[in-house]
């Protein structure tokens, strides 16, 4: 499991912009580069990055080569219900991790 | 009476952390723990400290509860190899005697990821290197590795990072080179790196021969740059270019 850091508010207005801040560590292989044996390493990084909110997309991003080692992912949403945000990312060899969390709307 | 000031000036210029003259950006960054990349590694760290690892079936956690104000006292005395030690190095042995457990390489991710975990508790302290008179040899011999001129190039920490700190090399700001930030992110690396891996990074930058990592060198260095940098508050993990 890859280390994440998400930083969003517990509770907010309903209506009310609240801004997300998304972390992940991860190896990044760029695909470029020749291992011991000369050969190129495959490339390993993350792709797409989804955030749902109660299973609807809210944001969405698709990402290449050249970014950032450990991408860090900023964007803001409408508060609207009370329900649950799941952040995924997946990238090259099938990998894929979600993280979900809890919002209070009121 | 000028060239009186002067002196008097310089002989009691403080030491200048360099996340002071770094752009608006990365100082956001690095205060923000939610936007430092450092902070992943921390997280990490935290995981292993609490992980029954080795023979011994013990966890760091097992034997030291809070280890605030620790990181700034390192270097320090090994009574074991009669040598100064560095955090990492410490680490390394504890995990070596108490925990029995396989030994971690310099500048792997778990030796970073713990090392980072103990040196974020100081975070806010200054610096306090011990002042043990066994470690004056090498911190004597350190001032002297970091005097010396080294590689095709000539050049010595200091005639940087002491003569010409605050000047340009390029478009890059020139720091003091203080070591209150490490481990740290380079975005650079896009990784964090400790202190002796800056080092190698200038010395090979000079065309030097760069001694091996955990080589007694880069302890006697970092020793003195903790005298140099005494009482700089530790922002461990700091965000460089």
């Amino acid at each position: 499991m890859a280390r994440v850091l998400l930083n969003l508010p517990r509770s907010a207005a309903r209506g009310a912009v609240i801004e997300i801040r998304t972390l992940i560590m991860h190896p990044m292989e760029s695909g470029f580069r020749p291992g011991t044996n000369g050969t190129i390493l495959p490339r390993d990084i993350i792709t797409r990055f989804t955030c749902d909110y109660d299973g609807e997309v809210v944001f969405q991003a698709e990402l290449s080569s050249a970014i950032a080692a450990n991408p860090f992912i900023s964007f803001t949403t409408v508060a609207t219900e009370s329900g649950t945000l799941s952040f995924t990312w997946e990238g090259d060899d099938d990998f894929r991790q979600t993280e979900t969390r809890a919002i209070t709307v009121t | 009476m000028k060239w009186l000031l002067l002196l008097v000036s310089v002989a009691a210029a403080e030491p200048r952390s360099g996340a002071l003259d770094m752009s608006r950006e990365l100082q956001a960054m690095q205060a923000d723990d939610s936007a430092n990349p450092g902070m992943l590694w921390v997280q990490e760290g935290e995981a292993l400290f609490h992980r029954a690892e080795g023979r011994a079936q013990k966890a760091c956690a097992d034997c030291h509860a809070g280890l605030a104000g620790v990181a700034t006292r390192y270097p320090a005395w090994d009574e074991a190899t009669a040598a100064p030690i560095d955090l990492a190095g410490r680490i390394q042995q504890c995990r070596a005697e108490r925990q029995q457990a396989a030994p971690l390489a310099r500048e792997s991710e778990p030796l970073l990821a713990l090392a980072a975990f103990v040196t974020r508790q100081s975070r806010g302290l200054p610096l306090a290197p011990p002042e043990d008179p066994r470690l004056a040899p090498a911190l004597a011999r350190g001032e002297a590795l970091f005097r010396q001129r080294r590689g095709q190039l000539n050049l010595s920490c200091a005639q940087c990072h002491e003569e010409r700190a605050g000047l340009r090399l390029g478009s890059a700001l020139i720091p003091e080179g203080q070591a209150n930030g490490y481990p740290q992110y380079r975005l650079e690396w896009q990784a964090l790196g400790s202190l002796q891996r800056r080092l190698r990074n200038c010395m090979v930058g000079v065309r030097a021969t760069a001694p091996a990592f955990g080589a007694a060198e880069y302890t006697e260095i970092e020793l003195f740059l903790a005298r140099r940098g005494a009482g700089l508050a530790v922002e461990a993990p700091a965000v460089r270019p």
